[in-house]
């Protein structure tokens, strides 16, 4: 049997992992297993004070465990990718490890209040998203679908917390997730 | 739709190439990518590319610019977009000029990318649509004004018949006296509007605010000279086509507004506050290069796109002189009626010159030939004298005399005299018969003194 794992980094805050590890549990049938990643410094990049998503993705790929399916890293680090100001999460598309940020999901990082109902469902889309991405679905024209890029929280925000029709009928035609 | 446009990424650091390439495989493209100038060039040859993504900055001899232009040898239709560091924008913008599309100073927002892409894949898919109709050309005559039997003209025809009953955007391109109008009623006449009204407005030569209210119309007292409500071409030709020819000398401001009927199909009239809706299909036509306008910005790409959406382009007369036979007797037997002028044919002797002319003002000016050569004719037959008009036009006759003590500059100064006049003043064109370029020509007018 093989298994959806959600690895967290040592900085993730508990409450927010265990909302969304329920959420991937409730969409793609349970169990989900947890991992401790521990660190990500690595993946620092000084010059651009951020995170470097590919490293981090690579690090993913060595220590994914024989039984994970798919792998979702948790972090609270920015990411990035070296063209691109910044990246809310990555994954490698139908393949096994993929990254979300809650970094950017936070209210606060933008000079706002504190507003944890917004952050938490922020961070249960994107890691449908990045799920889904995992999973071999590709972005979706649908705005309100878990599946369509997002670049800004303000589209985020303007998803609904699961994917459309198309997407989770693509998504049970295709469990594996191997294929687009 | 996505997955079938395939994009390459060329950069010399595979994290910078990996990590773009993964992104936009997110959003559903097919996507490679090359680590050298040279791996990318390979690529190109190998299949096109919808976007090329290209580091202006790669080392081993072959930098970003050197890479877009060898790819845009392979396909100069490719859509190239350059990656620069804040350092090297200037380049960026020299890459431009040499054919990029678009340039992104790294790092940057992710929203900007994507909506780039998504614009250069629109207007792909705008494309793709187009050759999808083309490719469905029957070989069905729908035009009898317009006589040919150039493959690439009865192509044409065929696409008018095709596309007649389309609400889609016409924009129709050629020289002048190519038959522009008449493309655009053949569509017009083809469709299911046919029987509704056709409105053709001339937009060269008008000031903004007349052209405004032509279009648009305009209420009372609107302007000074207004002095009822008038309606425009737009409502005029509701329900039917407008035909807008020399679309490419509107400006700005009508362009602005242009779009804003294409977009919303309604408008106000001059002066106006109340909304009129319309039902028109836009057939524009232009005889400069709007695409070359649009690059140097004086033509709003966004207008651009939504004329074009159905592209026509006619070929001046010279390019198909295999018509100009079936033409002249087309006009000879129309003008023999209108002028009440018994004329049945054209010389073997009067064919040969009308083969040989250049016809610079295209169909047009072959009609208005016959048409002189008519008027004055006496017999039932066009000779060649009839169209002797032609041969002074002309540049030297066959056999001429050179007059003694003529010097080289002289014979240059009446051979060019006489291109540009034959050319009716098209330097361009002048420039291209005599085999050498615009800029030596004009030097030359200028030493000689030429008028123009
Ligand atoms: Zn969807
Ligand atoms: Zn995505």
């Amino acid at each position: 049997m093989k298994y959806l794992y959600v690895a967290a980094a040592e900085e993730v805050e508990r409450g927010a992992l265990a909302a969304v590890t329920a959420r991937l549990a409730a969409e793609f049938g349970g169990p989900v297993r947890d991992m401790e990643l521990g660190s990500v410094d690595f993946a620092f990049d000084a010059e651009r004070r951020q995170y470097g998503s590919i490293p981090l993705l690579d690090m993913l790929l060595r220590r994914c465990p024989p039984d994970a399916a798919k792998l979702l890293a948790v972090t609270e680090r920015d990411l990035f990718i070296p063209v691109l100001t910044f990246v809310f999460g990555q994954a490698q598309l139908g393949g096994r490890v993929g990254v979300v940020s809650f970094a950017r999901l936070r209210q606060e990082f933008y000079g706002l209040a504190a507003n944890r109902e917004i952050f938490l469902e922020r961070a249960c889309k994107e890691a449908l998203h990045e799920t889904g991405h995992l999973f071999g679905l590709v972005h979706c024209p649908e705005r309100k679908c878990a599946m369509s890029l997002a670049t800004t929280v303000r589209q985020i925000d303007l998803k609904d917390d699961a994917f459309c029709a198309a997407c989770g009928a693509r998504l049970r035609r295709n469990p594996e997730g191997t294929q687009v | 739709m996505k997955t079938h446009w395939q994009i390459l990424v060329v950069d010399d650091e595979e994290v910078m190439c990996e990590s773009l390439a993964a992104w936009l495989r997110e959003d559903g493209y097919v996507v490679d990518t090359a680590s050298s100038g040279r791996d990318a060039v390979e690529k190109a040859r190998l299949r096109d590319y919808a976007i090329y993504f290209v580091d202006l900055k790669m080392p081993g001899g072959m930098d970003g610019i050197e890479t877009m232009m060898q790819i845009r040898r392979l396909h100069p239709e490719a859509s190239i977009i350059i990656i620069t560091a804040y350092a090297t924008v200037d380049t960026a913008i020299t890459a431009m000029k040499e054919g990029a599309q678009e340039y992104i100073v790294k790092p940057c927002n992710p929203e900007e990318i994507s909506l780039l892409v998504n614009r250069i894949i629109k207007v792909k898919n705008l494309q793709r649509e187009n050759t999808i109709l083309r490719k469905k050309l029957t070989r069905q005559y729908c035009v009898h004004d317009v006589v040919s039997k150039n493959p690439r003209m009865q192509e044409i025809m065929a696409l008018c018949g095709e596309i007649a009953s389309l609400r889609s955007t016409v924009l129709i391109q050629g020289e002048s006296g190519t038959g522009k109008e008449l493309v655009a009623r053949a569509i017009h006449n083809a469709g299911d509007r046919a029987s509704k009204p056709f409105v053709a407005v001339s937009c060269a030569a008008l000031a903004e605010t007349l052209l405004e209210s032509e279009f648009f119309g305009h209420e009372k007292g609107s302007f000074t000279s207004a002095n009822q409500q008038k309606r425009g071409k737009f409502e005029m030709a509701n329900t039917g086509t407008i035909f807008l020819d020399e679309i490419g000398d509107i400006s700005p401001k009508l362009q602005v507004d242009l779009l804003r009927v294409l977009q919303d199909r309604s408008f106000y009239r001059v002066g106006g506050s109340e909304e009129v809706r319309v039902d028109v299909r836009v057939v524009a036509a232009t005889h400069v290069n709007l695409q070359q306008a649009v690059a140097e910005g004086n033509f709003r790409d966004d207008l651009y796109y939504r004329l074009n959406v159905i592209e026509i382009r006619i070929p001046p007369l010279r390019a198909r002189r295999e018509d100009i036979p079936l033409l002249a007797d087309h006009f000879v037997e129309r003008l023999s009626h209108e002028l009440g002028k018994d004329v049945s044919e054209v010389s073997e002797g009067a064919l040969r010159l009308l083969l040989d002319h250049n016809w610079p003002g295209n169909v047009r000016e072959l009609e208005n030939a016959v048409e002189r050569a008519m008027v004055t004719c006496r017999g039932p037959v066009l000779t060649e004298s009839d169209f002797g008009f032609l041969a002074q036009a002309a540049a030297p006759a066959p056999v001429w005399a050179v007059p003694a003590g003529m010097t080289i500059e002289d014979m240059e100064k009446v051979l060019i005299t006489a291109t540009i006049q034959r050319t009716q003043g098209n330097i361009k064109e002048a420039a291209s018969v005599l085999g050498i370029d615009r800029s030596t020509l004009y030097e030359k007018i200028k030493k000689y003194e030429i008028p123009r």
